[in-house]
């Protein structure tokens, strides 16, 4: 009785929308929610009405022309923009007033469009900033070098060598991030977001400037993360092979809003998409 | 050659205060991104304190020190957050006028409480000079005291930036603010603790500048200040090491070009010196090229 009872209770939440995934059970709580996220600049509505479910280990494709604010919503989701309207859970939390690094802290780690890494500091250090929020040693144990500094310390590099023996990248730890070639780079930015300990990894346009072979191996990681970390990823791409190939859920947003959202099947053959990318077809 | 020796041990003497402070300018550009032309001013006021220390309330030299590195400390960190934080979005020229118009604040308030009469400042080193060859060479103790003090704050620096957490935050925060806030870290509070140390920085340098230089006045921190910052640009803004080399050469520059140049010269060489480095290399002796991605 109480079971049913419950159940009605939460139909009665307005839903804010289906999952991306429209079969899925959404009894279990989404890692990620946004409900009619929305911001202006000035006059324009970049992001309007954005409603979104992402599960567990969800792997969700944010797909559009260019323009279409798709790293606007990621801003949005990071807290880089504070939404003019709508809010956003994370694992159930509500994260209004919350500034990026604690948004960080809750669970969502992200990778940038133009690589963003420390390029004077070499890949473990890049990694080990990633950590910081997961090791505790207060600053007097710092400068005075007590145990529990020696102890964050071999901890820290440990989980950051194990991290990057996930991506091959061991042998470059010494480097600095800014030497390493352009796809290293792009894997380093990864691991350095992986290392926050996030429950959802944004990627944006993971896969921008690598060759065809290069973006096979990336999806790869991609699936090897989700299922070694169990975290959700959802991702920024052009490349629609990368897209259709690994995305369990796709979301086309046009002019700030969501055009369509289902499978990769349920996207090729919508006719709304069509048109947002090759334009409208003219009658015969 | 004795006398040239004397110059040179006075002028790396002087050259360690001025990176002492250099490195408060350095290290708040290099993370907050902005000037800090208050920061001369938290030298006066760490001298001051410790003046009020010793004389007033009676405490030993070492505690007086203690005293004014604990209140500059606080001080940097009221002042970062009553009147720079407000302005962190702000364009960068609205936060130099700000600077200066906290510089000015400081200076008057210094006025007020102690007024313009000069005090004169006890040396805080009681320890003896060494004489060398065969009493030719004088080192006072002051010198010693400073080039120590210069030596131990490099190398607790360089452990600090390069080995911890909160070091390595604040380079993070120094070459992408964004990208180390969506890492988790706080920038705002990476910030405080900069100024925090700076200000630190700047009491030692406040009382080892007027035990060397016993005149103190509210206006004694502006001069120091500015060269300085002279020193961080002509070693590389932004850069730990450069802000040490470029105090050092500055400090030895500026006594040997008194020396053998020109005694009201002096300051005028100082800056001629600047302007000829960064007409040759623009970035100062250490500065990284900042790369255009295009």
């Amino acid at each position: 009785m109480t079971q049913k009872k419950r159940h009605s209770s939460t139909k009665m939440v307005p839903a804010p929308s289906q999952g991306i995934i429209p079969e899925r059970d959404l009894s279990e709580r989404p890692v990620l929610e946004a409900r009619h996220l929305g911001i202006d600049f000035g006059g324009l509505h970049a992001v309007e009405d954005f409603n979104l479910i992402i599960g567990k280990t969800e792997i969700a494709g944010l797909i559009g022309p260019n323009g279409a604010g798709k790293t606007t919503v990621f801003n949005l989701l990071t807290k880089v923009y504070q939404p003019t309207m709508g809010s956003i859970l994370l694992n159930g939390h509500d994260m209004a007033g919350m500034n990026t690094a604690q948004a960080n802290r809750l669970g969502i780690a992200r990778t940038f469009q133009n690589i963003r890494l420390f390029d004077h500091m070499t890949v473990e250090d890049n990694v080990r900033i990633g950590l910081h929020n997961q090791t505790r040693y207060g600053m007097t144990s710092g400068i005075f070098r007590l145990p529990s500094y020696w102890r964050g310390e071999r901890e820290m590099h440990e989980r950051a060598m194990e991290l990057l023996e996930l991506f091959d990248m061991q042998g470059l730890a010494k480097h600095s991030a800014g030497s390493l070639p352009y796809g290293a780079q792009r894997r380093l930015e990864i691991v350095r977001a992986l290392a926050t300990n996030p429950s959802i990894l944004l990627l944006d346009e993971p896969a921008a400037g690598m060759n065809p072979h290069e973006t096979d191996e990336l999806m790869n990681n991609i699936l090897k993360i989700r299922d070694q970390f169990h975290i959700a990823i959802m991702l920024i791409e052009h490349d629609m092979n990368l897209v259709m190939g690994i995305c369990e859920g796709i979301c086309v947003l046009n002019y700030g809003k969501i055009i369509a959202k289902g499978t990769a099947k349920e996207i090729q053959n919508n006719p709304a998409v069509i048109e947002a990318y090759l334009g409208k077809q003219k009658e015969a | 050659m004795i006398l040239f020796l004397s110059y040179l041990i006075n002028g790396i003497s002087l050259g360690s205060i001025y990176a002492i402070i250099a490195l408060g300018y350095t290290m708040v550009y290099g993370i907050a991104k902005m000037l800090n032309f208050a920061h001369g001013d938290v030298i006066m006021i760490g001298a001051y304190l410790s003046f009020c220390a010793t004389q007033y309330m009676g405490l030993p030299a070492v505690a007086s020190v203690v005293l004014a590195v604990m209140v500059c400390t606080a001080l940097g960190i009221i002042i970062e957050g009553l009147a720079y934080k407000p302005l962190r979005q702000a364009p960068s020229l609205a936060v130099l006028i700000t600077a200066i118009g906290v510089s000015y604040f400081l200076q008057n308030v210094a006025l007020l409480i102690w007024g313009s009469t000069p005090k004169n400042f006890a040396s805080v080193v009681s320890l003896r000079s060494v004489s060398l060859m065969d009493g030719q060479l004088l080192i006072s103790g002051v010198t010693l005291v400073t080039v120590l003090a210069n030596i131990i704050i490099m190398v607790g620096l360089t452990l600090f930036t390069g080995h911890t957490k909160v070091g390595k935050a604040m380079r993070a925060v120094s070459e992408d603010k964004g990208a180390a806030e969506l890492m988790g870290i706080h920038v705002n509070r990476t910030i405080s603790m900069t100024f925090a140390i700076g200000s630190a920085l700047a009491a030692i340098a406040g009382v080892l500048l007027c035990s060397a230089y016993p005149t103190l006045q509210p206006t004694t921190g502006s001069m120091p200040g500015i060269k300085a910052f002279t020193a961080a640009v002509f070693g590389g803004i932004g850069s730990i090491p450069g802000a040490m080399i470029g105090g050092l050469l500055l400090g030895v520059i500026e006594v040997l070009g008194k020396a053998y140049v020109s005694t009201e010269l002096g300051d005028a060489f100082v800056f001629a010196v600047l302007i000829i480095v960064l007409l040759v290399k623009p970035t100062g002796l250490l500065g990284k090229s900042v790369r255009e991605k295009v």
